[in-house]
């Protein structure tokens, strides 16, 4: 067991994880959330950032954006490495409040971008109601090109928790390579 | 965005989150208490267990906020990313930016912001496109696209004057239905042509691609910046139009008489040359006008000519208030385009005016069309009943209050451009019923 694997991790630290399914608490997090902030890798090496909508459907971490903003879109395209931090205490209305990053690979699905993201409307009306308003076809004329969305499909790899959201002590982590590698 | 402005709005924020690399190439992102020193930002350190942080110049530290709002999802989003070098000296972390960028709707509103990113849409789909090798477009239905460029809801402007045209000749013992049907198609099909001519010389000229602020209400349809439509498709809409509306017009001409022929060739030309070279009649300060004509006089004794073969100074005088408010819609929707206008080289009054004469040329023209309908009840042009056009006086009213304080406010003063919608739209339909309960009054 050294070296790494195939995702890159240390083989001596993957080894020592729990590696069965994704913590309660940071499911918790995610199906509470209505902002994570999601870090890409852009084609220089550099990181970017953006607030999005996080939704969890058992399996992946899924987000939705609008082809307007894609450059994060672009950025997954080339490197699929992303990382998914859970840490507004105001934007994440979990009771008791923990903090929570998860790394993962990202893939996006743009194979039809008017309709392919509906999928995720349900879980975007549990979490933004007003949703369905803008939805209708009047309002959606109004911002026509916001609506032609693609699908971003997080499988995650590890996961930090820092329990209180105290990050200054050390997180428990979760290595997922078994379950969904 | 620059540094300093994006470390003054920090004190908005309850905590960071540290993004520096980590094992696998992976990012890794932690949230942290900070504080900002000199130009830079302190951050507390904080654990990843053994993914060890360490002194980069790639680290991003993002503050990002939205408000819960239950019921509805939540509101003031607001964000800031920092670019920059880390630190991580004990005792505390420090984070020096070179660079900045973020996004706080209550600074920008989403409507700008998503006008904003219209080219990285384009650029998203050229790439799609290449991807698949077939062309990748967004997607709306063929009616909905119709319905947007078109601007069909604006057809009121047009069906206004109409019936008030036909209302007047229907007061002096005219009127046919087929006649009148073919006056409405006809003019219809004129202000389609209009609109969509409008928006092909408005993109061609550049004004369209530099205004981040449209409103359904101003700014054009959008259809050719949105990539709905191409220019082609609309240039083949508004010839088909126009040419309806000249077909009509020649059979008009051809029933009630040459007397017609130069008040259709006015509005033809009048409607083409509204943004079209060279005359650009918009770009020249004289849109207003040409709109006012158009939509006033022109119509009304069109229609009314129609009927009955014969020119007449009531349903002139009705068409002066009508003029004037569907100037004023124009006049009023201005406001929100008058940045994008000015860069664009389309000098309106809106760009000509300070705000104050803005306000105040509105408010004389609103009180002349009211005068113009007491006057010529009181000279017996008009009859009496008209005078129920006046019970639009408080949608005048609020229609001025509004632009005056919102004038500076694209997106708060979309209500009050809707007022000013239904001021011309509610003030002609009242002449109408008032015109027709003169004929019931008269018996």
């Amino acid at each position: 067991m050294v070296g790494r694997d195939a995702h890159g991790y240390d083989r001596a630290v993957a080894a020592t994880m729990g590696v069965r399914a994704m913590p309660p608490p940071v499911i918790e997090l995610l199906d509470k959330a209505l902002v994570a902030e999601l870090t890409v890798i852009d084609e220089q090496g550099r990181f970017r950032t953006d607030p999005l909508i996080p939704f969890w459907d058992g399996r992946f971490i899924l987000m939705t954006s609008s082809m307007l903003f894609s450059r994060k879109l672009q950025d997954i395209k080339r490197n699929p490495k992303v990382s998914v931090s859970l840490s507004d205490p105001v934007g994440i209305p979990a009771q008791p409040f923990s903090r929570a990053t998860i790394q993962g690979d990202a893939r996006v699905i743009d194979t039809d971008l008017h309709q392919g993201w509906y999928r995720l409307l349900p879980l975007w009306e549990a979490k933004e109601p007003i949703i369905k308003t803008f939805l209708k076809p009047m309002q959606k004329l109004g911002l026509p090109l916001f609506w032609e969305r693609a699908v971003i499909e997080i499988t995650p790899r590890r996961v930090f928790w820092w329990p209180a959201g105290d990050t200054t002590r050390d997180p428990q982590v979760t290595d997922l390579l078994e379950v969904f590698g | 965005m620059r540094v300093d402005k994006a470390l003054s709005k920090l004190g908005d924020y309850s905590h960071a989150v540290l993004v520096v690399p980590s094992d696998g190439g992976y990012p890794l992102s932690v949230a942290t208490s900070f504080k900002v020193i000199d130009g830079t930002v302190e951050v507390a350190p904080v654990s990843a267990g053994s993914s060890v942080i360490r002194d980069t110049s790639n680290a991003r530290l993002v503050f990002s906020h939205v408000r819960p709002y239950p019921g509805v999802g939540y509101d003031q989003r607001r964000y800031v990313e920092l670019s920059g070098a880390l630190s991580v000296t004990a005792p505390s972390w420090r984070f020096a930016p070179s660079a900045a960028r973020g996004w706080d709707e209550q600074e920008l509103s989403f409507p700008e912001l998503v006008q904003r990113a219209i080219p990285q849409g384009r650029r998203y789909l050229a790439a799609l496109s290449a991807e698949r090798g077939q062309p990748v477009k967004p997607q709306m239905g063929l009616g909905w696209r119709f319905f947007l460029a078109t601007r069909l809801p604006f057809l009121t402007a047009t069906i206004v004057p109409v019936f008030l045209g036909l209302a007047a000749a229907a007061y002096d013992h005219h009127f046919s239905l087929g006649l009148a049907a073919l006056t409405l198609l006809g003019a219809m099909a004129v202000h389609l042509g209009l609109n969509v001519a409008n928006d092909i010389f408005d993109t061609l000229s550049g004004v369209d691609d530099v205004n981040f602020t449209p409103t359904k209400f101003s700014g054009g349809s959008r259809v050719l910046q949105y990539g709905l439509v191409s220019l082609r498709q609309m240039m083949t809409l508004a010839a088909v139009f126009y040419a309806i509306a000249i077909i009509i017009g020649l059979v008009l001409v051809a029933i009630a008489g040459p007397g017609l022929l130069w008040l259709g060739v006015a509005g033809v030309l009048i409607s083409y040359f509204y943004t079209a070279p060279p005359l650009r009649l918009v770009h020249r300060g004289l849109g207003e006008l040409a709109v006012a004509l158009g939509f006033g006089p022109i119509m009304v004794l069109g229609a009314y000519f129609v009927q009955t073969r014969q020119y007449a100074w009531r349903p002139l005088i009705l068409s002066i208030p009508v003029a004037i408010f569907v100037m004023l819609i124009l006049y009023a929707n201005e406001i929100p385009d008058r940045f994008a206008d000015a860069k664009g080289g389309k000098r309106t009054l809106i760009v000509r005016l300070r705000p104050a004469a803005v306000i105040g040329g509105y408010v004389a023209a609103a009180a002349v069309a009211y005068l113009v309908v007491i006057v010529g009840v009181i000279t017996g042009l008009l009859p009496w009943p008209t005078l129920i056009s006046l019970l639009t006086i408080p949608i005048a009213y609020q229609t001025v209050q509004g632009l005056r304080a919102h004038f500076e406010s694209p997106y708060q003063l979309m209500p009050y451009l809707g007022k000013n919608v239904n001021l011309h739209l509610f003030t002609g339909l009242l002449l109408v019923v008032g015109v027709l309960i003169g004929i019931l009054v008269r018996r």
